[in-house]
């Protein structure tokens, strides 16, 4: 009886202890999972060993039900109806040399695992080039067609269908080799407080992810399912254009899409998510 | 009646020139000596109801972004980043939340999130439209802490 008693009161005891750690682990990110037409994908990683992260999430778990709930199936997430749009436009003969995308790429699951790698260093051009560069240098210089604005819907589009190809892939972006310099300027740039609010990136998606401000959940502020569809926007949005509403957001002047230093930062939060799945196209609020 | 006459002239100075301290202590000016500033920045006491609506206004305090505050329940939700407000009038005097206001970097530590108030910054790129101003005037800053005075209740 005696033995029971203690037996049982041990065993309380270690439920406590778990429970108790469980919560403290999923404190910040809630703890569902992300699975898509059948196919589970990974929300969290291991931190690579120099991150300042204890772990890494992907944004998604941060949000609510009902917007998770759209990025688990394909027919119901708001962004396909681009992705659609653009499997016709890679098939669409455009510009002066009388091409189309799919006539040099004679299907786009060959572009599978490039998602996961970008930004990458172009060794022709001595800079470093993100997903909407290669696909213009394509336009201009292959199809003689005239290159897509950033934030064009055919750009958000073609980025997304690409971007779908290594859906599920491990990111893996080089900080090495030439894109040293690149990934440092980015990361000083993630640290620096900028605006009336004098704030970095760090001081919201580093030092308070998981906490509410305001309506919002942070999260670590990770890129791994851009181009995004964002209901907010009523539309697919680029990895620039949240980078630049969260500069606003802080009263400081943005950078410019495709800037440099957009680029560099792009390259440093790649790499602040090696490990995390590609979602593209995720859904947010 | 004479003081309604030149307080009415002091608001249409002020408005004028946007960005002069007429009759106030401006940012440069504020003495933060030990994490507190003794002296109203205007010279007078704030109006604590106004203070309220600055606390809210997402384009003034903004504080529920980041502070839960229970005299505040009727607006849908506050923000957890902060801790919560409640009863922060016994934690702190009034010289103390004053100068967490004007410049929390000075009294909460340089790393805080928590915007300054009542500071020329500094981070870079503000933009053009916010440049070289203050978050919130000296009149404001002096009616939120009026309202924050207020808050005694755990
Ligand atoms: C005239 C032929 C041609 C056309 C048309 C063309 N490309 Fe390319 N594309 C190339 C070549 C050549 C390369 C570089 C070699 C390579 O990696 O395949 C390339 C590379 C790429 C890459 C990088 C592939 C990788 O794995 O590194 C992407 C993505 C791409 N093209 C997308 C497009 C898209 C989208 C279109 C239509 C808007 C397009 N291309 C039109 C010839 C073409
Ligand atoms: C005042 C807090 C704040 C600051 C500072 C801030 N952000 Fe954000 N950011 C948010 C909020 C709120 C969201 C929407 C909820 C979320 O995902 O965190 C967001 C979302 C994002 C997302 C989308 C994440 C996803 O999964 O969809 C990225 C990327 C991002 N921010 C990057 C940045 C970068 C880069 C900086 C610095 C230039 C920055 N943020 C500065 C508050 C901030
Ligand atoms: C971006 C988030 C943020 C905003 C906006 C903000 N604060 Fe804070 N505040 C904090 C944090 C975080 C702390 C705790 C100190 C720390 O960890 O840096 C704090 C601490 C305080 C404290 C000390 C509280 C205590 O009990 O120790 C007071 C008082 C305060 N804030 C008042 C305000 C007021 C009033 C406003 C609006 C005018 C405001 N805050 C806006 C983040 C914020």
């Amino acid at each position: 009886m005696n033995i029971n008693i203690k037996i049982l009161s041990a065993t309380v005891g270690i439920c406590a202890i778990s429970v108790s750690l469980i919560g403290q682990a999923f404190a910040d990110a809630d703890n569902d999972k992300l699975v898509v037409d059948g196919k589970v994908i990974t929300t969290q990683a291991k931190a690579p060993a120099d991150s300042e992260l204890e772990k890494l999430y992907s944004g998604w778990r941060f949000r609510a039900d009902e917007t998770q709930s759209l990025q688990m199936d394909d027919f119901e997430n708001p962004a396909f109806v681009a992705v659609d749009q653009a499997e016709d436009q890679f098939a669409m003969v455009e510009g002066k040399a009388g091409k189309s995308c799919a006539d040099c790429h004679s299907d786009v699951t060959d572009f599978k695992g490039l998602r996961a790698t970008l930004p990458r260093w172009n060794e022709a051009k001595g800079k470093p080039e993100t997903l909407e560069h290669i696909i213009n240098e394509c336009r201009t210089d292959r199809m003689e067609a005239k290159a897509w604005k950033w934030e064009a819907p055919e750009m958000l589009g073609m980025t997304a269908l690409i971007g779908l190809q290594s859906r599920g892939m491990p990111v893996a972006v080089k900080s090495d080799g030439p894109m040293q310099s690149v990934w440092k300027k980015g990361k000083d740039l993630y640290y620096t407080r900028v605006g009336q609010l004098d704030m970095s990136c760090a001081s919201c998606h580093e030092n308070n992810y998981g906490k509410m401000i305001r309506a919002d959940h942070l999260s670590q502020g990770q890129i791994n399912g851009f181009p995004v569809y964002r209901l907010k926007w009523g539309g697919l949005g680029s990895i620039h254009r949240r980078f630049k509403g969260c500069m606003q957001n802080i009263r400081a002047k943005p950078y410019k899409r495709g800037s440099d230093e957009f680029v560099a930062l792009e390259t440093y939060l790649a790499t602040r998510g090696n490990g995390l799945s590609v979602e593209t196209p995720a859904v947010r609020n | 009646m004479r003081l309604g006459v030149k307080t009415l002239a002091l608001v249409v100075l002020f408005s004028a020139t946007g960005i002069s301290y007429a009759g106030n202590v401006g940012p440069d000016e504020v003495k933060l000596v030990d994490g507190k500033i003794a002296m109203s920045l205007t010279g007078s006491n704030g109006d604590a109801a106004k203070g309220r609506d600055i606390f809210i206004n997402r384009k003034q305090g903004n504080c529920l972004a980041c502070h839960v505050n229970k005299e505040i329940s009727e607006q849908a939700f506050h923000g957890k980043v902060g801790p919560p407000l409640d009863g922060v009038a016994g934690r702190w005097d009034e010289a103390e939340l004053r100068a967490i206001l004007v410049n929390s970097k000075k009294v909460l530590g340089e790393e805080t999130i928590m915007p300054s108030f009542y500071r020329l910054i500094n981070g870079t790129r503000t933009m053009k439209k916010f440049k070289g101003k203050t978050i919130l005037s000296a009149e404001q800053v002096e009616d939120v802490l009026a309202y924050l005075k207020t808050l005694k209740e755990e």
